[in-house]
């Protein structure tokens, strides 16, 4: 599929109307309404397109194992012939897939269901279906077969599963967002990485200004318990981790985000560093070493997939946001950390020294596995639902594997194409997705605005379910999406090219259709808890617990209305902080509130306690101060559920 | 008689396999084993639980005197002491503090989660977990904590039970949530909760002041033990009854269906149908003020007092302290017909104020009032 050739219609719209339409179509986008309903309505949902997201090899080599996020398939293909073996349903947004050590089995994680499918890899047929925790990402079996180690993203933790029976055995803590999992070759170690960044508590009252913090997380397989947290000191979002054959070193994709500067320009890597942590005895130091991907005037955006090659000679690294896969040689790597002391990831220079060659997949690339003698890379282009077979000799794409799917881009398709590339903004540094992981949050407080160190930190907000709760932004200025991802993401972020009007429209009708995930505190029948069920009296309530009144704009219930918790109403609930221009600040909806911590509109609260044990002395944020412990813990657990 | 013998064998052999836990098994000096049963039959006992005690203080490495708990972790042994979380490992003691996110300086309680090998302390400010030399805190600002002030934490499955000094606390750890037990929801009459033992079955509160709360937890059904006497020091309803409302420490052998308790002023025993109290005047208990009690079976127990360590076997109690009058190590021994003898030793635990009791194999560590005390069983 040509990407320039499917959307010539869109160029040609453009081309032909731009002049003459501009005034028609602000009017249109402005509205916030359905831009391009009659055309394409924004129900022509995805939900055909196979979007491959992982890929795996058999042990021999015979078979490529696909695992395709948006059809809920893994599709099985002939490795040399790429024919289509099978496609084997699975649950509902599969995430995460790997082998047995024998090769016999294949796990595979249903994020949305919070199950792990089992597929017995002579019959292809899934023989059990294991619960596991909320979210799972990715999933590893130690090398004697006896245990399963699930990351589950929500609950931020690894379900430990007899790896016959499925039966949980305990979860260990992991880092907040726990999704990928990498067992060490001598099978002694699990490694883990996390996508959001953890939750400092709060010391100075300035943590909405800290660096973001993570960790790898070290479990020793035997025992199944966690015996050490690597410190990843300023990064946020790590992906994918792999360890070289000799299990002597480790690499991570990961995301340096620069959060704490005004967002006053872009250049030299002044939003984010892309970086690769390396790990390992050959590393020879005692913590690991953040090394950026990046070169000088461009980016190796979003970076999510890591192999190193069987000799070791090479680390590739598929950058999504880019869509290149990034190579790295790693006997120069080794000579450039050996040479070096102290921190180097700021310096984009450094990058020419092992960086040798970037090249160019698919939209989206994601999950990549090499074939046993290292020739052959194959990659997941999420987005545009094919698969690149590089020759890892030439480094060029040798062939390109199309997997079934419709033949045609649709509008949301090309939106949330949009979302993902990072080639709008300037020096390809950023897309959505950089700060959006899978089109949802990063945990992170911002500094947007380029009007002064500190100004208006604001917190990063989830996406999903934002259909009609406009106006947006923590201040409600944006009157609608397109203006939030049009003219204000291209004038503070991307500072390069606009988004022609109908990939504009497009992007906003894929942010627009972002369906919230299933909410994990809310019980399969419908039925609220009876904490829940108290904490929902609360919510509602118009007298407090001295028998007055609360005022209607004191109560929960009025800012945070209807179905998606807010009243789209700006109040000042008297959260403003010195460094902010202003107090008023439109009500933020509930959806899966409980995934988002932390709170308030720069993240001051650390929890949703903090929201009122802290920060609402004056109860403007809500009557609550007559509440008891046990009844604010009701509240909380009411507010999870939504 | 074949058929005897067998029994007496398999008897054996079940209570020899009970040398996890410090007293347990008696080894005569002949080389033969000789069961705690058989030991129990004489008047007197044959073989002594002897300890070499071994104490940590600052000059050796400990962060402060201090030490208000004391936890057995495999190899490690965790020390909660006035002025942070010490952890001793390869004969090094390392030591956490609020800098390393530690809730409070002042640890006073402590739980292995067995599953998971996070440890968890109990501080004077909120609440700590330790996973893999992480520590991340919960307290009642950031958390549903219901008090800062956390005097005991006891682990079963998913959930961490946790007595407050504004009652008890349930954090669930697959969903995160906070469920508080208070005077709104159970029948506790005072808040001020001192001691927690959960397991699966059935999940003890010790409340300074209001007795004993069961918690059943299929019926989820609360039920509460008080001092038949009332909140008086009397004591004319013995083994009638909890010995008093000021409870201090408990702990539940579900196996058994045995709960042992310390209060201030005595002990008991409860085997779900009958009480059995010890006061000083009646049993070899060395004080009624008991800061702590650790059951190794329905049988057996170890009591921290404020005048010494002491292990009851179920007939012969023991006592091991610096002598009340001179300081000198102390070790006595009480049988079953009342009759105290002296046993020459040449060391005690560090302080007569014993705060905290864990086991380690056939040891025992012990948290003092100035001091930890490791306790080497002697052959």
């Amino acid at each position: 599929m040509n990407r320039r050739a499917q959307h010539g219609f869109h160029f040609g719209v453009c081309a032909g109307f731009a002049a003459a339409s501009v005034a028609l179509l602000s009017v249109e986008l402005w509205t916030g309404g359905n831009v391009r309903a009659a055309a394409q309505p924004e129900t022509s949902a995805t939900e055909d397109y196979s979007s491959p997201l992982e890929v795996l090899l058999s042990p021999d080599g015979a078979r490529l194992y696909v695992l395709c996020q948006q059809s809920n398939e893994v599709r099985v293909l002939n490795a040399a012939s790429f024919a289509v073996i099978k496609n084997i349903a699975m649950g509902r947004v599969p995430r995460g897939f790997s082998l047995s050590f024998k090769g016999d089995k294949l796990f595979v994680t249903n994020s949305w269901d919070d199950t792990l499918s089992v597929i017995d890899t002579k019959t292809l047929a899934v023989v059990a279906t294991w619960s596991v925790g909320a979210e799972p990402s990715s999933v590893v079996e130690d090398r004697a077969g006896k245990r399963l180690f699930v990351a589950n993203r929500i609950s931020g933790d690894i379900a430990v599963l007899d790896a016959q029976t499925g039966v949980e055995e305990k979860r260990l803590l992991a880092g907040r967002g726990a999704s990928y999992l990498a067992l060490s070759p001598d099978g002694s170690r699990i490694y883990v990485t996390h996508v959001y960044p953890k939750i400092v508590p709060r010391q100075t009252g300035l943590e909405n200004r800290m660096e973001p913090e993570s960790e790898i997380t070290v479990i020793d397989a035997e025992r199944a318990v966690v015996i050490d947290r690597v410190p990843l000191h300023a990064i946020a979002g790590v992906f994918h981790l792999a360890l070289s054959a000799d299990g002597r070193l480790g690499v991570a994709a990961e995301y340096h985000p620069k959060n704490l500067i005004p967002l006053a320009h872009v250049e030299h890597g002044g939003t984010f560093t892309y970086s690769l942590e390396v790990f390992g005895a050959d590393v020879g130091k005692a913590a690991p070493i953040e090394v950026p991907l990046d070169e000088l005037e461009r980016y190796a955006s979003q970076p999510f997939g890591v192999a190193i090659a069987p000799d070791k000679s090479r680390v590739y690294v598929t950058c999504g946001g880019s869509e290149i896969v990034t190579v790295v040689d790693v006997p120069r790597l080794l000579r450039f950390i050996h040479a070096h002391t102290g921190l180097f990831a700021q310096d984009l220079s450094a990058s020419a020294n092992y960086v040798v060659t970037r090249i160019p997949v698919g939209l989206n690339p994601r999950g990549l596995a090499l074939s046993r003698d290292g020739r052959r890379l194959f990659v997941a282009n999420r987005l545009d639902d094919t698969v690149s077979m590089i020759d890892t000799r030439t480094n060029r794409v040798a062939s390109t594997i199309t997997l079934a799917g419709p033949k045609t881009i649709s509008q949301l398709r090309h939106g949330e194409q949009t979302f993902y590339t990072s080639r709008y903004s300037f020096q390809g540094q950023m897309g959505c997705a950089s700060c959006h992981i899978d089109s949802t949050f990063d945990g992170i407080q911002w500094n947007l605005e380029p009007d002064g160190f500190g100004r208006n930190t604001v917190d990063n907000k989830i996406l999903e379910d934002i259909k009609d709760t406009e106006p947006y932004k923590w201040t409600g200025t944006n009157p609608n999406i397109p203006t939030e991802c049009g003219p204000r993401t291209e004038k503070f972020f991307w500072r390069s090219e606009n988004y022609d009007n109908l990939t504009l429209a497009d992007l906003a009708a894929y942010v627009r259709s972002l369906a919230p995930r299933p909410n994990r505190w809310r019980q399969a029948n419908g039925e609220l808890t009876p904490a829940q069920e108290r904490g929902k009296a609360i919510f509602e309530r118009a007298v407090d617990k001295f028998k007055k009144p609360i005022p209607e704009y004191n109560r929960c219930s009025y800012c945070h209305s209807g179905p998606k918790g807010t009243s789209q109403i700006i109040f000042n609930v008297g959260t403003r902080k010195p460094n902010d221009n202003t107090g008023l600040l439109k009500a933020p909806m509930l959806t899966n509130i409980a995934l988002t911590a932390p709170y308030l509109h720069d993240g001051s609260a650390r929890s949703l306690e903090e929201i009122w044990t802290i920060y609402n002395p004056d109860d403007k944020h809500g009557r609550t101060n007559d509440l008891t412990k046990d009844e604010l813990n009701d509240l909380i657990e009411y507010l999870k559920s939504r | 008689m074949k058929k005897l013998c067998m029994i007496a064998m398999l008897l054996i052999a079940a209570i020899n396999a009970y040398s996890a836990s410090p007293a347990s098994v008696s080894k005569p000096a002949n080389g033969a084993h000789k069961s705690h049963a058989a030991q129990a039959a004489s008047a007197a006992p044959q073989v002594l639980p002897r300890f070499r005690f071994e104490n940590f203080t600052t000059a050796n490495g400990l962060p402060n005197n201090h030490v208000f708990a004391v936890l057995v972790d495999g190899d490690r042994i965790w020390a909660g002491t006035e002025n942070g979380l010490a952890v001793y490992e390869n004969h090094v003691w390392k030591v956490y503090t609020t800098a390393d996110g530690l809730a409070h300086r002042a640890v006073i309680s402590l739980a292995l989660d067995k599953n998971t090998g996070d440890v968890w302390a109990g501080t004077m400010g909120g609440l700590s977990r330790i996973s893999g030399g992480h520590i991340d805190s919960f307290t009642q600002l950031n958390s549903g904590l219901s008090n800062n002030v956390v005097y005991n934490i006891s682990i079963e499955g998913e959930n961490v039970w946790i007595a407050t000094a504004a009652g008890g606390c349930r954090l669930n750890l697959h969903t995160n949530q906070w469920s508080l037990y208070n005077e709104r929801n159970t029948p506790m009459f005072e808040i001020w909760n001192y001691a927690v033992s959960a397991t699966p079955t059935k999940v003890f509160y010790g409340v300074w002041g209001s007795g004993i709360l069961e918690y059943d937890q299929k019926t989820a059904k609360w039920t509460r033990y008080d001092d038949p006497d009332g909140e008086t020091e009397t004591v004319v309803m013995k083994d009638q009854g909890l010995i008093h409302e000021i409870v201090t420490s408990v702990s539940y052998m579900e196996k058994e269906n045995v709960l042992w308790a310390a209060t201030y002023f005595g002990d008991s025993h409860y085997d779900g149908r009958y009480w059995h109290n010890f006061l000083t005047k009646d049993s070899g208990l060395p004080s009624n003020f008991t800061n702590y009690v650790k059951g190794v079976d329905g049988k057996r127990a170890w009591f921290g007092t404020d005048k010494g360590l002491a292990y009851y076997d179920g007939e012969n109690w023991f006592v091991y302290r610096p002598s009340l009058t001179d300081g000198k190590p102390e070790m006595t021994v009480r049988n079953a017909k009342g009759i105290v003898t002296p046993v020459a030793v040449t060391t005690a635990p560090a302080h007569n104020y014993i705060l905290g009791i864990d086991f380690q194999g056939n040891d025992i560590w012990v948290a003092t009032a100035d001091g930890l005390s490791h306790g080497i069983r002697q052959p």
